[in-house]
Formats: C-alpha cells, structure tokens, sequence
C-alpha cells in the first residue's frame, strides 16, 4: 500500500504543481508560508484528507502551523488515524 | 518676427541661416540632408499644402515609413501653422483610418503602398481630405518626385511665408491607445511642445558637433526630443530605421559607426542591447549622453549597459504622453552592488509645477504615497474631440489645470520623487492592496529572470487572480516552488503570484513596451 507521504505528496503534484519536477518538493518545503498553496488550495487539500484518509480535519488545524509542510501534514494525519 | 518664442518650427529656420551645409538629417548608410536642403524641401511642401487649403487650426496627417521624406513632411506641415498626426507606419489601415478620420485631417501626406488601403478604410471621409502620394521614399527624394508631379499636374504652389500661430494653436495630436479599445488623440499645442523642448536644450546642452539618434517611432512622444533639439544646435539627427531598431548587433553597429552622442529610447532597447549588443566590441567613445523613458529600467540590466558603457551620463526621464518630459533623474555611476530597486523618476522638471494627492485631490502628508499631478506650459490641450475624457483627465486647483497622470509616486526627500505604479495596477486581493509593479521588481531580483510582467485576471472568489509572466535567461521554464518560495522571501505571501507563464520573450507594443493587454487576454 502507498504511504501517507507519498499520497499526499502525490495529490500536491498533481493538483497544485503540474509540470513541477518532483524532487523539488521535499518533505520540509514550505507550502503556506510561500504561498504554493492558497487559501483555497488549503481548503482542497483539507478535503482531500478528510477523504482519502477517513479522518476530520478540525477548523483551527486547517492552518499553516498544521499544514505548512508534507511533514506536518504527514504527522497532523497519524495523530487523527492513532486515535 | 520678433516674438514666437512659441513656434516648433524656428529652429530649424534658424539652423538653415546658421549652419546651411551641416547635415541636418541622415539615413544611415543610404543618405542625409543638409539644414539648408531640408529647409527648402520642407518650404516647398508648405507651399504645395498651402495651395490645397491647409492653414492654421488645420490637422495633417502623415502615414510614411521613418525617413529624410517624413522628417521634412512634418516640418512642411508645421510652416503652414497646421497640426501634424503622425500615424504608426506598421499599424493596419482600419486603425489609421480611424485615427485620421477622427480628427478630419485636412490633407495627408501617404507613401504609396498605404494610399488606396487609408482611402478605402476612410470610406466617404477620403473625399474631402487631399492626399499627397509618395511612390518611393528615402533621402527626401521621394518627397521632392511627389512635389514636382504635383508642379506639372497642377502648376507650381505659390511660395508663401511661414504661418505664425498662435502659442495655443496646436503643432501635433499624438493617438495613444485608449483603455475603451479606441485610440483617442492627445494634442499638444505650439507652446507646449516649445517649453519641452526649452527645457531639454537647458538640460542636457545639445552641440553643434553632437550626433542625436532618433529611436523611437514619429508617433511616439519620444521623438519630440529626438525631432527638435538637435535643430536647436544644428546639430545631426540619425534616423534608426525600423528594420534595425530592434536588432541588438546592428543597433549597437549604428550607434558606434554613426559615432552617435545622445541617445534616447525606451529601457527595453537598452537592455537588449547590454545583453545581446556585443558592445564590448565596439567603440562608442562618442556617446556622452544616455537618456531613457516610457517603463521602468530594471536595474540588473542598466548595470550591465553601465558596465559596457561607463562613460555617458544616464538620465532616466519621466511623463506620459500628455505632459510629454515632466520629472528626471540623473543616474549617477556606479550603481551599488546592494541595489535592486529601480531608479526614482526625480524631479519635477523646473518649469512645471508637480503635487502628489489623494483620491479626492488634497495634498498628501509629507513622504505619503499619491497621484501625481502636474500643471504648466508642457501640459496637452486635451484629448481630440472627447471632452468628458479631458475632463476627467484634469484637476482644478489654486486657478491652474492639473494633468492627472494616474501615476502613484512618494516624495523620498527634497523633491525627489518614486514611482510606486500605476493607479490602475493597484488592485485588490482578498482585501490586501496588491501593487503589480512591486511584484514585477521582485520577480526582476531573482537571477534567472530576464522579463517579467504582471497582470490581475478577474476572479469571482479570490477578487483578481495575480499571474507573472517570464522570459528567463535560459529561455526554459522555473520550478514553481522555487519562484514562489523566492517571491515569498521579498513580499507578503498574498503578493505571491498565483500562477507564472513562460516565454521566449514578453510580447511588446509598438512602442517596445510590455503589451499588458495581450498579456491579460492570454
């Protein structure tokens, strides 16, 4: 089966970076705070979790401090699955 | 005459007396005129104009490629005290005939290959207009054929002195192309053009041995300068012919082998030729004076042209069509390593009076960032036949006219003033100010970056969605997390272009500036 990371990885290229050369996206990439990702490509990807991964997305976590990085995201969707 | 201070057209008279041999006006490589021969050829298409009813108050139009011919045809033009209309030579017929039809020339001066397409673009308005055809042009000779068959068709034009209009009566109507989709004409009086080119002549102290370049097309307000101060010194003017004005080895050719000593274009032909001109090959000792206006001279690339050229003053000059020159700024050399913002537009020119204000057209406070306003001799008359459009483009204030140029501008300190952007690119996005030429400077800070432009599409959610357009250096596209990830380091992440566009090269206008309109289409 295909990791976390690799799925959300997966889903930012293709839905926000198309055309982007996939080693320039590393788990530490700033997605936020460097505005590759919007607000409203914030609230996509939200969805996208909620769905692929079967979990709720709280509305303060849909934020940079949660979101910023595939890293955060990676550890914001284990936290939701180990609980 | 003893007074008409006022009127274009005496310098070169004056020129004529002076300096009767000196070239006066050259064709590279092809041919030149002398003050005393463009005098005379221009006297005889006064009188031949003359003959066929025009006289003040008039217009004229002329539709000529870049030539000794057009020179003397918009001297001809002004000796009958009409108002010449300078059309773009490459523009299709639909859109010269439009211009030409709006302001009911009286005659038009036409090179053959564009008469029949002009007469049937105007329709019925042809017939009451009287065209002079030009079956070849080049060297005034084309000119001077079209004069003499009228001669034989018609008899010799009776000589007739010099008109002397009045300081309002108007020398020119430039067509700029309006933001409704319909050129509108800018017209500018005997008085103001006169000022400007006062101004210029105390400015940068033309010679009599200088060498001007005439870059810009005749129906771009560059060319005022290029057209009228060299006469002031009897000095030479060079013709860049179109085929050459954006051919950066041949440009920089013609202006080492022409031994040119004041040039004056837009930014982007500078910067084309620092990149591509090859100039470290070339002796350009003769330049001594550097003057550029019309966009912003992104600083990478004026430090390149300094590099090549350390020599030449630079001058970045300053004012949209209507007020012609109205601020400038001395770029004193060398350009610090540290610097990325782009040069202040300057002063305002001494004999015109500048404001910043708000929107509702108070002064702002000290170092506030506002409109700029300018009144004074160099400020057009109004816009052709649009007298709402006139009004709006003016502000009544302490008794005078002030142009509104649309221009946001912050006073850095003793007059000197910075341009923030256009009015019009100031936009909104999710609430945030967003001011697209900030972006464009940053996006100009990152190495790879050549051109870059900024436009904001309408967006029913985010209010504009903001897209830059680049030419990178190696002409291949950018990682769009590094030029985010870089514009998120020099602006606020709501300033961070949504979505980048590659190309080749930008596409420009005719007058060899971005063209925001097809940029915001595509």
């Amino acid at each position: 089966m295909q990791s976390t990371e690799a799925a959300i990885r997966e889903f930012i290229l293709r839905e926000f970076l198309p055309d982007e050369d996939p080693a320039e996206l590393t788990n530490t990439t700033e997605l936020i705070s460097t505005g590759i990702l919007d607000s409203l490509a914030t609230l996509k990807l939200v969805t996208f979790l909620e769905e692929h991964f079967g979990i709720a997305v709280a509305a303060h976590e849909a934020d940079e401090e949660h979101l910023n990085t595939i890293a955060d995201i990676e550890k914001l969707v284990q936290s939701k699955r180990g609980a | 005459m003893s007074s008409g201070g006022h009127v274009l057209c005496r310098h070169l008279v004056a020129a004529a007396q002076r300096r009767p041999d000196h070239p006066a006006v050259r064709e590279p490589g092809r041919s030149q005129i002398s003050y005393r021969a463009l005098d005379a050829l221009s006297d005889r298409l006064r009188d031949r104009l003359v003959a066929l009813g025009v006289g003040p108050g008039d217009r004229v139009g002329l539709w000529l490629p870049k030539t000794i011919d057009s020179v003397a045809t918009i001297l001809g033009i002004l000796k009958t005290g009409a108002a010449y209309v300078p059309v773009d030579p490459t523009a299709p017929a639909t859109r010269n005939g439009y211009i030409l039809g709006d302001c009911a020339v009286r005659a038009v001066v036409v090179a053959d290959p564009f008469a029949e397409p002009l007469r049937s673009a105007l329709g019925p308005a042809a017939d009451a207009m009287r065209f002079v055809v030009l079956r070849r042009t080049g060297g005034g000779a084309g000119l001077a054929d079209a004069l003499d068959r009228a001669d034989r068709a018609d008899g010799p034009a009776p000589a007739v002195a010099n008109a002397e209009p009045a300081p309002e009566d108007l020398a020119y109507l430039l067509y700029t192309s309006g933001s409704t989709g319909r050129p509108k004409g800018v017209m500018l009086s005997q008085r103001a053009a006169s000022a400007f080119v006062d101004w210029c002549v105390a400015e940068f102290a033309p010679r009599s041995e200088d060498v001007f370049s005439s870059h810009a097309p005749f129906h771009f307000d560059l060319s005022i300068l290029d057209l009228y101060v060299p006469q002031v010194a009897g000095a030479t003017l060079v013709l860049v012919p179109e085929e050459r004005a954006k051919e950066p080895q041949g440009l920089a050719q013609l202006i080492a082998g022409e031994r040119i000593s004041v040039w004056y274009s837009a930014p982007s032909i500078l910067a084309m030729l620092a990149q591509h001109g090859k100039l470290a090959t070339l002796d350009f000792t003769a330049l001594r004076t550097v003057l550029f206006a019309g966009e912003v001279f992104p600083v990478v690339h004026l430090r390149t042209l300094a590099a090549a050229w350390p020599h030449p003053r630079y001058f970045n000059l300053y004012g949209p069509t209507e007020t012609n020159v109205c601020t400038h700024h001395e770029v004193v050399l060398p350009i610090p390593d540290a610097r990325t913002q782009p040069y202040p537009i300057g002063r305002v020119c001494a004999h015109l009076a500048g404001r910043i204000v708000d929107g509702d057209g108070r002064d702002v406070p000290a170092g506030g960032e506002g409109e700029l306003v300018i009144a004074g001799d160099n400020v057009m008359s109004g816009y052709w036949n649009l007298p709402e459009q006139t009004a709006n483009a003016f502000l009544a204030h302490g008794g005078r006219r002030w142009y509104r140029t649309g221009d946001l501008v912050v006073d850095e300190g003793g007059g000197v003033l910075r341009y923030v952007g256009r009015r019009d690119r100031m936009v909104k996005k999710r609430g945030y100010r967003v001011e697209l030429g900030e972006i464009e400077a940053c996006l100009y800070r990152h190495p790879d970056v050549l051109e870059a432009a900024v436009v904001a599409i309408p967006d029913p959610e985010a209010g504009v969605r903001v897209v830059g357009h680049l030419a990178t250096r190696k002409g291949e596209k950018l990682s769009l997390i590094a030029l985010k990830k870089f514009c998120s380091e020099h602006l606020p992440v709501y300033m961070v272009p949504d979505a980048f566009r590659f190309h080749a090269g930008l596409p420009k206008t005719s007058t060899d500036k971005f063209d925001y309109q097809r940029l915001q289409e595509g």
